[in-house]
């Protein structure tokens, strides 16, 4: 019977292309369509994944937006559907809906100096952002990224993000937790390396990512910095089932995460990231 | 705004003229569901004529009590809600999304949904109609609507019944909900029932309502009877067991987060998710995935599921809400305040169900009452205290 409405629930087959093992359970997959192209993406969508019998996982965009050949996604094993995922060899197909989601603002951070703020696996999602401001730099001010990791093995991208730091253009610094023997790097927690960056507080976007607890002081510390809290940016994180504000899962106060967010002002959610348990 | 249901189109069915209703729907490829008696209570169910009816009962309603007991007359929808609603056939507790299959050139996804069956709902009361249209926002208005949803809810055929009898957990006209069947009906019944007669007065709410009406033995609606039916859904009215103050409640709950009042509830609450369950305009969902064991197909299973679990805000490294605090409050914030930023319309209808239906008769009401009262005293203003 031919499906006469567009069914959100269904997913998409696409075929694992590559797969590169980034950290320790944690690996980056190429997605191709059987058939077509992919759809368009902003930076900070994300897809669902299904992992054949096992289910399905929200999952970051974390390519180039201007690659329309894959979708590329970085997934860490933590459970049952990211391990399943993580475990895929290329050839393999997966079912895919997306993307979904509200990205970063690019549009408002143009003119504007950007501040990038990953920790963990939350650099993910701020990949593509990175992508669509480097393939039109001279339309930003300047552009910062701080990236948090708990150790340098598991610093993410790390190859990118010293061809990153070579650049003039850009000023890239990574703190770790724990640093090892061979580490001469910042040691301590991202929102630390706020005050050392160097970017116009009146006139800049931020864009934060990664634990919540994370953002939280990144949120503090921008804020202390001088930047607006309508100016800067969290990508949430909630239980998610549909991604389509169906299932009522992603609830963070009147938002839903899935439709709403990911990426929500400081200015929209700063009351309900103060309540625990929210 | 809708006609005035005096001004519509009006008329009198005696109880052939609704066995005729019935089966003029079931002519016409209905699957005709309404109100039956089963395992002490009233559900829906479907129907063959009036007999399946509960005729000459009634239900006792309290907070954590439901009865049902013999009427003195025969009155055919003479009782309130019970612990179903209209959700269970629009949104099914369980559906197949889709299944998958493992092929030659990879997987194949298909919809498991066949067509739906066409439902005549007889008996929606006031506040099941504006559940339903609550549904309606949720399922229907979003990016995505839900297409299971959209087409059984576009191929349903409503009949409602103006209440003549308010429960004593009901608040429906607190929140704006009843007892009055307004709008979002094809026909709308009320019961007149005593020593003289026993006879429906019938409106007409769309084209579709009265093509089917012009079909049955019927007579014309005198004033006087007109005006019984305005009397009977007036004293139902009079009589609403329960009332919530409704002015200001969306900013006294969104406000108050860690009042103190959460955690004494919470003290009480088992978490035991009935009343998400029994709730008309719950819409919660989770979803199971199944492989077989040869590992060639699989199928994805969407259930009703509740904010009262643990698993409903889990996430890797612990759930969000841990406390059963943290759960009850999301549950009653999200229906009376957080319901209206996203949706434009509170969650709830004033139905009861929660109330009645609870194991230890949590009262909505009287939560969001006591928070009020309890609400420590604005700053800046002379109480003239201390
Ligand atoms: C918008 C968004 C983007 C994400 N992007 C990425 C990404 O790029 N890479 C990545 O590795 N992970 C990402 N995640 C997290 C990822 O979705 C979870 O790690 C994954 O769902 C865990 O499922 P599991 O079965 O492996 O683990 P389990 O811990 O066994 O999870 C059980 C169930 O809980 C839920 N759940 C658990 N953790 C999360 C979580 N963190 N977020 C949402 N639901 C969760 C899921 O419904 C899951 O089915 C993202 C989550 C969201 C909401
Ligand atoms: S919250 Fe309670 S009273 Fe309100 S609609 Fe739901 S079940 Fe009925
Ligand atoms: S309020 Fe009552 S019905 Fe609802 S979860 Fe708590 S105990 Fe169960
Ligand atoms: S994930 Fe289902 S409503 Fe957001």
């Amino acid at each position: 019977m031919p499906v006469a409405l567009a069914d959100p629930f269904l997913p998409q087959p696409y075929r694992v292309e590559r797969r590169r093992r980034e950290l320790a359970g944690t690996v980056t997959l190429e997605l191709a369509p059987l058939a077509g192209a992919c759809p368009a993406f902003a930076p900070g969508q994300f897809n669902m994944l299904y992992a054949f019998g096992v289910g399905e996982a929200a999952i970051s965009l974390s390519g180039d937006p201007a690659s329309r050949a894959t979708f590329v996604h970085t997934v860490r094993h933590v459970g049952a559907v990211s391990g399943a995922l993580a475990g895929l060899e290329p050839g393999a197909t997966v079912g895919v809906r997306g993307p979904f989601g509200r990205g970063w603002p690019l549009a408002a951070a143009e003119g504007a100096d950007v501040l990038v703020v990953a920790g963990g696996l939350g650099l993910a999602p701020l990949r593509p952002a990175i992508y669509a401001i480097l393939a039109r730099r001279e339309r930003y001010g300047r552009v910062v990224i701080l990236v948090g990791s708990r150790s340098p093995a598991e610093i993410l991208y790390r190859r990118e993000l010293e061809r990153w730091r070579q650049r003039s253009d850009l000023e890239v610094r990574v703190t770790v937790d724990h640093a090892d023997a061979g580490w001469r790097g910042h040691v301590g927690v991202v929102p630390a390396l706020i005050p050392r960056a160097d970017f116009d507080p009146q006139d800049t976007l931020a864009l934060v990512c990664g634990p919540e607890v994370m953002m939280r002081f990144a949120a503090n510390a921008l804020l202390a910095a001088g930047i607006k809290a309508g100016r800067i940016h969290l990508s949430l994180e909630r239980n998610m089932k549909c991604a389509i504000g169906l299932c009522g899962h992603c609830q963070f106060g009147p938002s839903f995460v899935c439709k709403d967010g990911p990426v929500m002002s400081l200015e929209r959610i700063a009351e309900i990231l103060a309540v625990p348990e929210i | 705004m809708d006609a005035l249901p005096t001004t519509r189109t009006c008329a009198i069915l005696d109880r052939d003229g609704l066995q005729a209703l019935i089966a003029a729907l079931a002519a016409r490829g209905y699957q005709v569901l309404g109100p039956v008696l089963r395992d002490g209570a009233i559900l829906y169910d479907e129907i063959a004529g009036l007999a399946d009816l509960p005729a000459g009962w009634t239900d006792r309603q309290a907070p954590g009590r439901y009865r049902l007991e013999r009427r003195a007359d025969e009155a055919l929808f003479g009782f309130a809600v019970g612990p179903q609603s209209w959700k269970r056939f629009l949104h099914p507790p369980v559906e197949t999304l889709w299944r998958a299959q493992q092929g030659e050139g990879g997987l194949l996804f298909s919809t498991a949904a066949g067509p739906s069956p066409r439902y005549a709902f007889l008996g929606v009361r006031a506040c099941e109609l504006h559940a339903i249209a609550i549904q309606d926002r949720v399922f229907c208005e979003g990016p995505y609507p839900e297409p299971g949803y959209a087409e059984r809810r576009r191929d349903a055929f409503i009949v409602a019944v103006n209440c003549a009898e308010a429960g004593d957990t009901c608040f429906c006209a607190s929140m704006d909900c009843g007892p009055q069947a307004e709008d979002g009906f094809d026909l709308a019944l009320t019961e007149l029932i005593d020593e003289t007669r026993h006879a429906f007065l019938v409106e007409v709410g769309s084209a579709a309502g009265e093509e089917l009406l012009t079909g049955l033995p019927r007579r014309a609606a005198a004033d006087a009877e007109r005006a019984a039916a305005a009397a009977v859904v007036a004293r139902t009215a009079s009589q609403m067991g329960r009332r919530l103050d409704t002015a200001g409640l969306k900013e006294l709950l969104q406000d108050n987060p860690e009042h103190p009042r959460w955690s004494e509830v919470a003290e009480r609450c088992l978490s035991c998710a009935n009343c998400t369950m029994v709730c008309p305009t719950c819409f919660c969902t989770t979803v199971e995935d199944r492989g077989d064991l040869a590992g060639s197909s699989a199928e994805r299973v969407r259930k009703w599921d509740s904010c009262f679990t643990l698993d409903f805000s889990y996430l890797h490294g612990g759930s969000v809400r841990q406390s059963a605090r943290a759960r009850y409050r999301q549950w009653m914030t999200h229906k009376l305040a957080s319901w209206i930023d996203q949706f434009g319309t509170s969650g709830c209808v004033g139905c009861g169900r929660c109330i009645t239906w609870c194991p230890v008769g949590i009262d909505i009401t009287e939560e969001a009452a006591a928070i009020r009262a309890t609400l420590p005293e604005p700053r800046g203003e002379d109480h003239g205290g201390h």
